[in-house]
């Protein structure tokens, strides 16, 4: 920590830099004024950037440090206190797992499959969702139409899909894409409709006096004014989709990381249990950091609109 | 009909009539307006007299219950890149970029990407806005927004330009200065204008004729033409005949405010704060 800084000249604070790229030029000069700042100020600013993205950084550590802490502390002392680390294996037998895993062929098949299977069901939920939402969200009749039908199959969990789901589609391989769709796809539609219905109505009356006709002003109006809640929708949508992915797979499944995991505790390889358990997490993470930064590329705006990007 | 003389809005005896059976509102009544080619008319009145219901009318927005709205003589069925509209709100597409939205009513109506392009710039340039081309409205003033609003909607070469009180939510410098600015479009454009205030000096900083509209339900009580030469300045905005006017136009809408409030007065909506206030003290108020 660093001791507050004296400022000789002026008493208040010097802005942070990454506060002044967003300058809101006033109405008469049309020309934007670049800020002039003095030296020590700017390098000011700048430790104090460096020290708070450093204070994150050791937030960040702390947090999964103190959880693999507890791991390590739970199960070199075999602890118990109610829940029992007996069987549970240790950071390194997991890590020697690993090693091994990652050597043999059989853990990518895992993970390929487990992914193939999660972007075809969001795929699919993603092409099905958000058209269908906007047309529920502009259309009444539309939204009568099949609301009622949704509100009746919105509640039904994924996982309790399994066992129609195998009755219904020819392979394993279909039913289990079939349930993570169904994962996906309520988040995305709903979040979907309400995107459409949170629009501001100026929007839409400005682009029908700027001559788009109804297709258009889907296109260029409605689904952009709906993206940022789209991205609400298919980030929901990726965590339940992975929770119904592992379901499925440790119910129906051959191959997946969650058959793996299944069939790790089945065989009583306990490492791989726990080798299984943070693929998911992992997998699921890299997921939904895609889905943000394809957020930020395809809505380059929301960077500048109030209350910022969340 | 040639470049110059289109853009005539005509309105016979419009009446609108919102919801139905005991929630009935008649909200406007028997209205006849017209507004010539280049001409610039302003639309006031008190709150709730249906100003916008007319503007909206105009714009296809909303159908009248009665009488008809042509441009040109066409009636007006819904809305068209014909009638540029310039709303109250900032109604600018936030995930466009200025130019962009500039663009967009030319890309609507399927012009080539490069010209809709040069078009926008030279737009923007007139409007002294072209540094700001790749900004994000999000990212400019409200004043910016709006002069961008009224670039977007100039960018059709729309024959009318319907403005609902586009500079209403500005601080009075920035007003002052858009005032200007539409002078200048306006000028340059050649382009019909309806615009609707509740600020009177600037219907009579900008207009050519204005309406006065009576409480609800709206109908026309006087039609005003303003003697002012044109160019207009600023300074004008001192001179008696400028001040004389406004006057005249205060006591013409003051009168309707308080036929308006006059049911509350008798209902001892204001005596029951325990203010004991005369007519006189009323119009004061207003």
């Amino acid at each position: 920590m660093q001791p507050a800084p004296i400022y000789l000249i002026d008493k208040a604070p010097p802005t942070p830099p990454e506060k002044a790229p967003r300058s809101q030029p006033e109405a008469a000069p049309a020309a934007p004024q670049p800020t002039v700042r003095p030296p020590s100020a700017l390098l000011q600013s700048i430790a104090d950037l460096a020290q708070r993205k450093a204070l994150t950084m050791l937030l960040g550590v702390i947090s999964v440090g103190s959880l693999f802490l507890f791991w390590y502390v739970g199960t070199r002392y075999q602890l118990e206190f109610y829940i029992r680390f007996k069987n549970i294996p240790t950071p390194w037998a997991v890590y020697e797992e690993a090693v091994k895993v990652l050597a043999s062929g059989d853990f990518y098949v895992n993970v390929a499959y487990s992914l193939r299977r999660i972007l075809s069901g969001f795929l699919i939920a993603i092409l099905i969702g958000a058209p269908l939402g906007l047309l529920i969200g502009q259309y009444r009749r539309v939204r009568e139409m099949f609301m009622p039908a949704v509100e009746i199959l919105r509640p039904i969990p994924a996982i309790a899909w399994v066992p129609m789901a195998i009755m219904l589609w020819p392979t394993s391989e279909a039913s289990i894409v079939f349930i993570t769709f169904i994962g996906a796809f309520f988040p995305i539609l709903l979040n979907t409709v309400h995107g459409v219905h949170s629009m501001d109505g100026v929007l839409l009356r400005a682009g029908k006096c700027l001559g788009a006709s109804e297709p258009r002003l889907f296109w260029h109006v409605i689904l952009p004014a709906s993206l940022p809640q789209i991205f609400t929708g298919l980030t929901v949508g990726m965590g339940v989709a992975w929770v119904s992915l592992i379901a499925a797979e440790m119910i129906s499944g051959q191959y997946g990381v969650g058959y793996y995991t299944w069939e790790a505790y089945s065989l009583v390889n306990y490492p791989a249990i726990v080798l299984g358990m943070i693929t998911i997490g992992v997998l699921g993470l890299i997921c939904s950091g895609a889905i943000r930064l394809a957020g930020v590329i395809v809505m380059p705006w929301l960077a500048f609109a109030p209350g910022g990007r969340k | 009909m040639s470049e110059l003389n289109r853009g005539l809005i005509e309105a016979r005896d419009i009446g609108v009539v919102f919801g139905s059976g005991s929630a009935k509102v008649q909200a406007v009544r028997n209205v006849d307006l017209t507004v010539q080619p280049g001409e610039f008319v302003s639309l006031i009145g008190p709150s709730g007299c249906g100003k916008s219901s007319l503007l909206n009318i105009a714009a296809g927005f909303v159908r009248p219950t009665s009488g008809a709205l042509t441009v040109d003589g066409v009636p007006v069925t819904g809305p068209g890149s014909d009638r540029g509209v310039v709303f109250q709100q900032y109604s600018l597409f936030p995930w466009l970029s200025v130019r962009k939205n500039v663009e967009f009513g030319l890309r609507m109506a399927g012009v080539a990407k490069s010209q809709r392009e040069s078009s926008a710039r030279t737009l923007l340039g007139l409007a002294g806005l072209l540094a700001f081309e790749n900004h994000y409205p999000d990212q400019l003033s409200g004043g910016m927004k709006q002069r961008i609003g009224i670039v977007r909607a100039l960018a059709t070469s729309p024959q009318v330009l319907l403005m609902d009180e586009p500079f209403g939510a500005l601080d009075t410098q920035t007003r002052t200065v858009m005032q200007e600015i539409l002078t200048n479009m306006w000028q340059r454009f050649r382009i019909s204008v309806l615009f609707i205030t509740h600020d009177i000096d600037e219907s009579v900083f900008l207009s050519d004729r204005i309406y006065v509209m009576t409480s609800r339900p709206g109908r026309i009580k006087a039609e005003i033409t303003v003697p002012l030469p044109r160019p207009r300045t600023a300074a004008m905005t001192q001179t008696p005949a400028f001040v004389d006017l406004v006057n005249r136009l205060k006591t013409l809408i003051r009168e309707e405010s308080l036929s308006a409030m006059g049911s509350e007065l008798q209902s001892g909506g204001v005596s029951g704060f325990g203010i004991d206030v005369g007519p006189e003290g009323v119009g004061k108020l207003i």
